[in-house]
This record gives structure tokens, C-alpha cells and sequence, in this order.
């Protein structure tokens, strides 16, 4: 690697790791904005001005908390499944492409942190990571609502998955890569969604999953605070519990950014982003449309969440193995055969 | 009698989970019971009183088979506070205030339900205005009561924002109330033989303001939840009790109608004048959680229905009895003249309600509440006991959420509205 790879690597990590990180602190913000606007309320607003400074507020006020473990907890696994919760997300990050590859004298710097061929699998590899932070964070709190809701976590999470990777899988057979960078340049001219009925249904079932995966509601069984209490978060406090909350909102992010990817062309919007000639100004438009996208989602998962009441288990497992799978799986077969004899 | 102790501490596991443990034969009846086998190992999970579902201060001791619920038992008295003894060193007109802390919810039925059994043993005749003032005032908290159960229900269910909605026009109740009683919550506005005081018109203009736009709320309402496939599975064939077992466990109020039984104390031992009101009494047909749901979405658009009837047709006149012996003088007299003022302090101190036991019934928002009082020719009742409806309606929680799941429960005990106030007294 020649140094100004790796000075172009490091960039690319402060800066899209700086992206999701901030991204997430504000969707804290936002959420509680949000959730106080559909309930005719005005959210924080003491913090600064329009209530800013809220997120720095919140972990200041995490970090000079108490630090509890209850009695008979497992020491290690207690401290370590909140870093294990939040790593996975974090790790995401590395092969989303943010933005149109840089082409500076003839030399391509794809935009994404590690331009992988396997990008698809080593997000899936991370998104399967994710749930050994809940489940043993449940597990080791020595409480029994949060062993419930790590239960629940594993339980939901495997459902889930299945679906999520039949409908990527989906998204590469049309692709034709798994390289993120090409997944989403291959959208350039038709975006996945609009790839009917393939793409479209392939887009809703990886909606759906990814609220599960990111245990957001509706799906919010492993911490369904009216049941479980916290689930398996009860007894977390102070930065523990900020790196779990971090965790799930890093977490949305990272999945918006791959519906962005993988359904709605990533960075490109109409061919206009596309077509510009300098090659910064393409840069940085291509990364403010795909920020945009990822916003919407964002605002999505929100909404979502203030909006509907929540399942309960089992008919999340209704959902998941019942339906959502057997369609995954006979959407990928239409798309495979749609393509195959070249209709696609 | 035996009593029964339910210990249960870290280690505690509860007695059926023990007796299942011990006896093989138990174990394999509530296996046929449930349709399966159960587990090797059960879980005694303590639910309560500290829960953010369990309404206040119930404490539930479930045994579960993962996430079925194979027993439930509600542990109730955290919020005990004597009650009913306190009625027995308190004068009649002192102890109204402290009806208002049984169902904290609606107070003013409470009182009602209170006052109504001192007039039965006073046999006083209540006039029609202060009747008409009382069902004003009695189906005002009956929306709010419903209204603090729509919200609380859709929240722990997970529709968080209904609870602010709900909170919105139960907001509204309370401006009205304050205007109406001088306070918010715990407002003591009805008195024996009559009520606090009148209503002025202005105040009924906004009453009627409030009333006429109250059931586009809850078609808002309605919108968010009575369609919404989440909240039909949720609640749909949960918690189902049959119209005959309802009646075994004495239920009442919408837990009873939403079995299909038209049994409304306002229809059939009207009082307060509700014969002369046109209004709907909804009945369910499954008896499960949802058709309480919907009985009380139902209950709450024909509240302002008799609201609306109440205030325009309210009858001029007096708002206490004529009866000198029982009533308290009015508060302008009082002030101002010296005889007066001796007769409210005989009225208060001195009063003799007749030798004799009587029970008087009010339908409350959450089922029949009942005061049966036995008065001794003294100021002070001999004792008195409180039929709350939220207590009875609570048996019914282990019958309906045996072998359903934990997120059941919470429906359950939300659809079963009961408040901690008034079952434990």
C-alpha cells in the first residue's frame, strides 16, 4: 500500500466514521424531537438553542453516572457485551460506499473505507456479530427480565436474518457483484426499488428485517420496556448503557446507509449527481444525497416507532418464518430465473 | 381463616412452581392442561410492584414455562391505607374527601357512590338540578377514567403516542373540573344531600364546547387503533372470559359488558335521575380485549352524549335537599349569619344518621362501586365497606392469563382497567 493510500484510508475512516457517529447522536436528538412533534409536544429544548446541544448534554450526564454491576453478574461478559453490541456497528462502516468513487489523475479511490469484493458478506458476518452483545448482556445481568429479553434478541434475530440475506442475495443476483461500490453503481440507471416486482418486494422484506435487526419497534421485544422492563438493558447504567444505545442507533444508521445501497442507487439521483465533471463537487454532492437518503430512513425508523403498537413474539415469528422467508425466498428464485433468461 | 403467604425472595420460587416441582402428578395434569409438556425448569418471575405495566402498585407472581404463563398470582395491599376503617373515626362529611383517593381516576363518582348511601340511610330527596349537576360531573370523570386507560393500554402495548393524545383531552376534563369543583384532582364537590355548588352558564357553555367535539377525538382515537392490524392481533381472543363465567367472578362494569352482558346500573337501578337520559349501553360478544376496548371507546362517545343532554336540559332550582336535619346551609349564609353558622357546625358535628344498614351502588367507570354502610344514630358511620370494583374485576387475572404469554399479560391487566387506589383501599 503506498502511503498515500493509507493517508487516503485514514481520511476516509475519520471522516465516514465521524459521519456515522454524529449521524447517530442526532437521530438521539431527533427521535426525541420527532416522537414530541406526533405527541403535540415540544421535545428538549433547554440545551442550547432548539434544544442542540441535547445528545452532548445526555452523554455528559452518562459518563458521571454510577456505574452498577448487580450481584452475581459475570464481571467480564457484563463489561464486555455492551462493546460487543456496539462494535459490530462500528465495523459496518468500513465497507459502505458513501459517495461516488474520487477519480483524481486517472486513479479511482472508491469512497467506501475497505472497497471489498466481499463487502455483502462481511456485512453479514457483522450483522449476525450484533446479537452476542444483547443476548450475553442479558444473560450475564443475573436478572430474569433481562435473560427474557436476551432470549427474545437471539430468538428474533435468527428469524430475521434469514429473510435480510435472501432479499441481499436478491439484490445480487441483479447486481451481479459483492462489492458495494458496484452494487449501488449498477443502480445508476434503475434504482432496486423500481425494479418491479423483484427489487420491490426485496426492498420491503429487508425494511421489515432490518427493524428487527436493529431491534427497533414495532420489533423491540428484547427491551419492550412495558413488558421486560428494559429487557436487556435493566440493569445497565452510566457509559455501559450509552455504548448499547450508541450500539442501536449506529445500528440504524449503518442499515439505512445499506437500504440506501443496496435499493435506492446509493449516491446517484437521476443520473444528475452522476453527470457532473468535477470530480470533488461529485464527491461531495453524491455524499450529501446519500446522507439525505439516509436521513429519510432514519426519520423512517422513527416514525415507525411513535407511530404503531408493537408485536408480540410469536407473531414475530409468524411474520419472519411464515411469510416474510417463503416470499424472500420465491422472490429470489423469480429474480434468479428473471435474469438468468435475461429479462433483467 | 388460613393465610395464605407468598414468599418469594431471590432464590424464592413461587408455591405452585414448588408444587410442580415436587409433585410429578401436577406436572403432568398442567401438561395436559396446556396442551404440552411443560419444562424441566420453570421460572418464578416477580412482576410488581414496581413494574412499568402493572398500574400502579400490583405485584403479580407469575410461574412461567419460558414465555407461557402457567400461573399468575396478583399480590395486592401495597397501597393500603384503611379506608374503610378510617370511615368508622371520621364524620360522614369528612370522610368525602377521602372517597375521592379510592379510584383516583374519576373522584367525583366516588363520592357520589359515598353520599348516595348516607341519603339512602338519611332518606333524602336529592333536587333535580343538583341530580343533573351530579351526572355532569359523574360522566366527565368516566371519560377521563376511560380516557387514562386508552392511553395507558396503547402505551404499554407500545403505541406510545396515544397516551399524550388521550392525555390531551383528559387535560381539557381537568380545566373544566377545576372550574366546575375549584380543583384539579381529588375536587370533594359532591355533598350530602346536594352539591358543592352551581354551575354557572358560561361554565356549561364550555362543557357543552368540550362534549360536542369530545367524539371526533375519539374517532382519532379510534383511527390510530381500532384498525391498525398490530393492535387487532394484540388484543384480539386475548384474555377471553365468557358472559357466565364473567358473572361467577362477579365482574362488572366494561369487563362484564364486553362479555356480552347489558348490565349497566345507569339502565337497571337508575339513579340520579339517569332513567331520563337517552344513551346506548355497548356490550361485546367474545369477551376478549379488545371488545373491552371497544366497549369503552363506545362508553366514552355516549358519556358526552349524556353530558350534552344533561346541560341542556339542566333543571333550575336548588342544588341541596330541603331535609335541615342532614344539609349544609348555603356557604353565603353560613358566612354571614350566626345562626346559620351554628347549624353547619351541628350539621357537621352532630349529625344523626338513622339506625340502620343500607347499600348503595353507583356505576363507576371501572364497575359497580358500592358503599354499605351501617349507621348508628351517631356522626360517624358504625362501618362501612367498600364493594371496589377494581379489586373483584382483578380475580379475574390469573383465569385470563394462564397459559398465555407475558406481553398477554400486559394486555390483559391493561384491558382489565383496574386502579391500585380502590382495590386496596
Amino acid at each position: 500500500m503506498t502511503t498515500a493510500a493509507l493517508i487516503a484510508t485514514l481520511v476516509k475512516i475519520a471522516v465516514f466514521f465521524g459521519i456515522t457517529i454524529s449521524l447517530a447522536a442526532v437521530s438521539t436528538l431527533f427521535e426525541r424531537k420527532i416522537s414530541a412533534w406526533i405527541q403535540q409536544r415540544y421535545g428538549p429544548n433547554r440545551v442550547g438553542p432548539w434544544g442542540v446541544l441535547q445528545p452532548l448534554a445526555d452523554g455528559l450526564k452518562f459518563i458521571f453516572k454510577e456505574e452498577v454491576a448487580p450481584a452475581g453478574a459475570n464481571r467480564l461478559l457484563f463489561r464486555l457485551a455492551p462493546a460487543m453490541a456496539a462494535a459490530p456497528a462500528f465495523m459496518t462502516v468500513a465497507v459502505v460506499p458513501f459517495t461516488f468513487p474520487l477519480i483524481l489523475d486517472g486513479t479511482r479511490i472508491p469512497m467506501a473505507i475497505a472497497d471489498i469484493d466481499i463487502g455483502v458478506l462481511f456485512f453479514m458476518a457483522m450483522g449476525s456479530l450484533a446479537v452476542y452483545g444483547i443476548m450475553l448482556g442479558g444473560w450475564a445481568s443475573n436478572n430474569k427480565y433481562s435473560l427474557l429479553g436476551g432470549l427474545r434478541s437471539s430468538a428474533q434475530m435468527i428469524s430475521y436474518e434469514l429473510a435480510m440475506m435472501v432479499s441481499v442475495i436478491t439484490v445480487l443476483t441483479l447486481a451481479g457483484s459483492m462489492n458495494l461500490t458496484r452494487i449501488f453503481e449498477a443502480q445508476i440507471p434503475l434504482w432496486n426499488i423500481a425494479v418491479f416486482p423483484v427489487g420491490t418486494i426485496a426492498f420491503g422484506i429487508f425494511l421489515i428485517a432490518a427493524f428487527a435487526e436493529t431491534n427497533r419497534h414495532p420489533f423491540d421485544l428484547a427491551e419492550c420496556e412495558t413488558e421486560l422492563v428494559g429487557g436487556f438493558h435493566t440493569e445497565y447504567s452510566s457509559m455501559k448503557f450509552a455504548l448499547f444505545f450508541l450500539g442501536e442507533y449506529s445500528a440504524m444508521v449503518m442499515m439505512s446507509g445499506l437500504i440506501t445501497t443496496f435499493f435506492l442507487g446509493g449516491p446517484s439521483l437521476f443520473g444528475l449527481v452522476n453527470g457532473i465533471e468535477d470530480p470533488w463537487i461529485k464527491v461531495l454532492a453524491g455524499l450529501g444525497v446519500f446522507l439525505a437518503k439516509v436521513c429519510f430512513f432514519l426519520f423512517l425508523f422513527i416514525w415507525v416507532r411513535w407511530t404503531i403498537p408493537r408485536f408480540r413474539w410469536d407473531q414475530l415469528m409468524h411474520l419472519g418464518w411464515k411469510l416474510l422467508l417463503p416470499l424472500s425466498l420465491a422472490n429470489l428464485l423469480l429474480a434468479g430465473t428473471l435474469v438468468a433468461t435475461g429479462v433483467l | 381463616m388460613e393465610t395464605k403467604v407468598i414468599e418469594i425472595g431471590t432464590q424464592g420460587i413461587s408455591p405452585i412452581h414448588r408444587r410442580i416441582q415436587e409433585n410429578r402428578e401436577e406436572r403432568e395434569r398442567l401438561s395436559r392442561e396446556f396442551g404440552h409438556e411443560l419444562h424441566e425448569d420453570l421460572l418464578t418471575l416477580n412482576m410488581g410492584p414496581q413494574h412499568p405495566s402493572t398500574h400502579g402498585v400490583l405485584r403479580i407472581v407469575l410461574t412461567l414455562d419460558g414465555e407461557i404463563i402457567v400461573d399468575a398470582e396478583p399480590v395486592v395491599g401495597y397501597l393500603h391505607r384503611g379506608k374503610e376503617k378510617m370511615a368508622e373515626s371520621l364524620r360522614y362529611f369528612q370522610y368525602i374527601p377521602h372517597t375521592d383517593r379510592l379510584d383516583y381516576l374519576a373522584p367525583q363518582i366516588n363520592n357520589v357512590a359515598f353520599c348516595r348511601a348516607v341519603e339512602k340511610a338519611c332518606g333524602l330527596e336529592i333536587p333535580p338540578r343538583a341530580q343533573a349537576i351530579r351526572v355532569i360531573v359523574m360522566e366527565m370523570m368516566r371519560i377521563m377514567s376511560h380516557l387514562i386507560y386508552i392511553g395507558t393500554t396503547a402505551l404499554d402495548i407500545g403505541a406510545a403516542s396515544i397516551f399524550f393524545h388521550s392525555f390531551r383531552e383528559r387535560e381539557d376534563l381537568y380545566d373544566l373540573a377545576d372550574i366546575i369543583t375549584g380543583q384539579r384532582m381529588n375536587n370533594a364537590f359532591i355533598r350530602i344531600g346536594g352539591v358543592g355548588n352551581d354551575i354557572s352558564t358560561e361554565t356549561l357553555k364550555r362543557v357543552r364546547e368540550f362534549a360536542a367535539a369530545f367524539p371526533g377525538k375519539v374517532d382519532e382515537y379510534e383511527k390510530l387503533l381500532t384498525g391498525n392490524r398490530i393492535w387487532w392481533e394484540r388484543n384480539r381472543d386475548i384474555g377471553i372470559i365468557e358472559a357466565e363465567e364473567a358473572i361467577k367472578f362477579s365482574l362488572t362494569g366494561p369487563n362484564l359488558r364486553g362479555s356480552g352482558v347489558e348490565h349497566d346500573l345507569r339502565r337497571v337501578d337508575p339513579y340520579c335521575g339517569y332513567e331520563n337520559y337517552d344513551f346506548e349501553v355497548p356490550v361485546g360478544s367474545v369477551g376478549d380485549c379488545f371488545d373491552r376496548y371497544l366497549v369503552r371507546i363506545e362508553e366514552m362517545r355516549q358519556s358526552a352524549r349524556i353530558i350534552l343532554q344533561a346541560v341542556d336540559k339542566l333543571p333550575p332550582g336548588e342544588i341541596y335537599a330541603e331535609d335541615r336535619r342532614f344539609v349544609l346551609p348555603p356557604k353565603e349564609k353560613a358566612f354571614t349569619s350566626m345562626e346559620e353558622l351554628i347549624h353547619q357546625f351541628e350539621v357537621v358535628a352532630e349529625m344523626k344518621v338513622p339506625r340502620g344498614e343500607v347499600y348503595a351502588a353507583v356505576e363507576a367507570a371501572k364497575g359497580e362501586l358500592g358503599f354499605y354502610l351501617v349507621a348508628d344514630d351517631g356522626p360517624r358511620p358504625h362501618r362501612l365497606h367498600i364493594r371496589s370494583p377494581s379489586f373483584i374485576n382483578l380475580q379475574a387475572l390469573p383465569k385470563l392469563s394462564r397459559g398465555r404469554y407475558i406481553s398477554d399479560m400486559v394486555a390483559i391487566i391493561g384491558s382489565l382497567d383496574f386502579v391500585m387506589g380502590e382495590c386496596d383501599r
